[in-house]
């Protein structure tokens, strides 16, 4: 029976494979104009902390916080009213609803907002197409299908709200924000086109550097910053949980 | 009251990105309107024979294909052990499985190229099924432990009493009474793997690239509403397949089931 792990194990296996080739090429010596590398070297590190790319990693934390603090307030009510409506038929099409979402795909709801921010249903006041103003609404959009199903699970039946239920779903609220934080913060489509270039992330910067300069080492050392970081945030996640657990 | 409200304005606004896309697929002109000014299909004519996208649906379906049909029968037999196998420490064993869906795209896709360029399989779709393998078997796993959670061991003990071998036991017994689990597993892992794209655009060439990558280039280089009808064709198919599961298996036990 135990033996039957033994084939998904192999799965992860490739997987962490794949995750420690990323972390040698971090640390090796890139030579411009060649995918060859040269020796052991923390130069690529020190890119990321250079001033050419530290309003890169600054607007990556701040537009991760306001994305946590916003999907956390716009997602309470429906997580609410999905954890508490007595109506099996209510509750189906409130999950139909969040989880679509979710499951129609980073390019197909990234290009949606592009049309909406750009003028094309609207005229905007202030420009919302490639301005950080709109990677914000994007980025929301997108974790509040995660953050309403994490607090939809941990909002109690019961039914006093202010001194019970928002108490009871604190881990709820903690868990949510943890792991929407740590997506946002390794955000690759909705930055890349609702920031149309002019608001860069992490992910974006290891794009532009993997992908346009053929610099992977320089990509490496972006990327395990994105990795260390949602690992961290998890790793705080699960002390969190096993604290609490009776 | 104000709660009704809220929610309603706050479920306007995760379906208004949807509703506009639809909209602007029947847009008649290549200049974006909303509301559209008139009706027209020729968008849907030229998302459908753009040769590009054709090539790349023929890659997402052997992608899709090769990982669904790998990751099924692998995070089936993984949930039977996380179960039933008397591990010493289910939960960890349950982590390390759902661990890829934590690792940010654009790590895994870069370690994934690393690799694959190393092995000389840039153009290939092989490195794709792999990827794609790993990042839809948390899903499987979930699906199919929830049904197997459900399952009553004493349908099979009483078919072994009555001398079924084990192998008729798991053919006539369990697998038939895992199909809602495993109906849900197949249908969240087409619908992972048809969307994926972070991973897959950093192990995409023009050869093998999929949907995703395909339609990502194509917003980035035009305009016009090709991009809102393949989208719309993508959000009908969603629909249906999350209506089919919701059919099949209580959604609420997959995604509201804290264990």
């Amino acid at each position: 029976m135990r033996l039957l792990l033994a084939p998904a194990v192999g799965v992860v296996a490739v997987f962490a494979a794949a995750l420690a080739a990323l972390l040698q090429y971090s640390v090796l010596e890139f030579i411009p104009g060649s995918l060859r590398t040269g020796g052991f070297t923390l130069a690529n590190f020190r890119g990321v902390i250079a001033p050419r790319y530290l309003d890169h990693v600054w607007d990556t934390a701040l537009l991760s916080a306001a994305t946590t603090v916003l999907a956390l307030v716009a997602s309470y009510p429906i997580a609410y009213a999905l954890a508490r409506t007595p109506s099996h038929r209510i509750r189906s099409w409130l999950l139909v609803l969040t989880l679509a979402p979710f499951f129609t795909g980073a390019i197909v709801r990234t290009y949606a907002w592009m049309l909406v921010l750009g003028n094309t249903v609207v005229t905007w006041p202030v420009p919302m197409l490639f301005t950080e103003r709109g990677v914000l609404v994007g980025l929301v959009h997108f974790s509040m299908p995660t953050m309403i199903l994490l607090l939809a699970a941990a909002i109690s039946h019961v039914d006093v709200f202010w001194r019970v239920t928002l108490p009871l779903s604190m881990p709820g609220v903690v868990a949510g924000s943890l792991i929407v934080f740590a997506w946002t913060f390794s955000a690759f489509p909705t930055p890349e086109l609702l920031g149309g270039g002019k608001v860069k992330m992490i992910a974006n910067v290891v794009k532009d550097l993997a992908l346009d300069s053929f610099n992977w080492p320089g990509a490496a050392a972006f990327a395990m910053l994105a990795l260390a970081v949602t690992l961290a945030l998890l790793a705080g996640l699960g002390r969190l949980a096993a604290g609490r657990a009776p | 009251m104000i709660l009704r409200l809220a929610v309603v304005a706050l479920l306007a606004f995760m379906t208004l990105p949807t509703v506009v896309v639809i909209a602007v697929s029947f847009n008649p002109t290549a200049i974006l309107s909303f509301p559209p000014a008139g009706l027209s299909l020729r968008w849907y004519a030229n998302a459908l024979t753009y040769p590009q996208f054709q090539r790349a649906a023929v890659n997402s379906l052997v992608v899709t294909a090769g990982a669904v049909l790998l990751a099924l029968p692998i995070g089936t037999a993984a949930a039977l052990a996380l179960e039933r196998g008397r591990l010493r420490a289910p939960g960890a064993w349950a982590t390390v499985l759902l661990s890829p869906l934590v690792v940010p795209g654009v790590a895994a896709g870069l370690g994934f190229l690393i690799v694959a360029a190393s092995l000389g399989l840039l153009q290939s779709r092989a490195v794709l099924v792999a990827a794609h393998v790993a990042l839809v078997l948390p899903f499987v796993v979930r699906s199919v432990w929830v049904s197997v959670t459900n399952l009553d061991p004493a349908l099979e003990r009483a078919a072994a009493s009555l001398g079924a071998t084990p192998a008729r036991v798991f053919v006539r017994v369990t697998l038939p009474l895992l199909r809602p689990g495993l109906f849900a597993a197949l249908l969240f892992a087409v619908v992972v793997s048809v969307n994926e794209f972070v991973v897959s655009l950093f192990i995409s060439t023009r050869v093998n690239e999929i949907l995703p990558v395909a339609m990502f280039t194509y917003v980035v280089n035009y305009t016009d509403p090709t991009i809102a009808a393949l989208s719309t064709l993508f959000i009908v198919a969603t629909f249906l397949v999350m209506w089919l599961v919701d059919r099949v298996v209580d959604l609420s036990a997959v995604f509201l089931h804290h264990r």
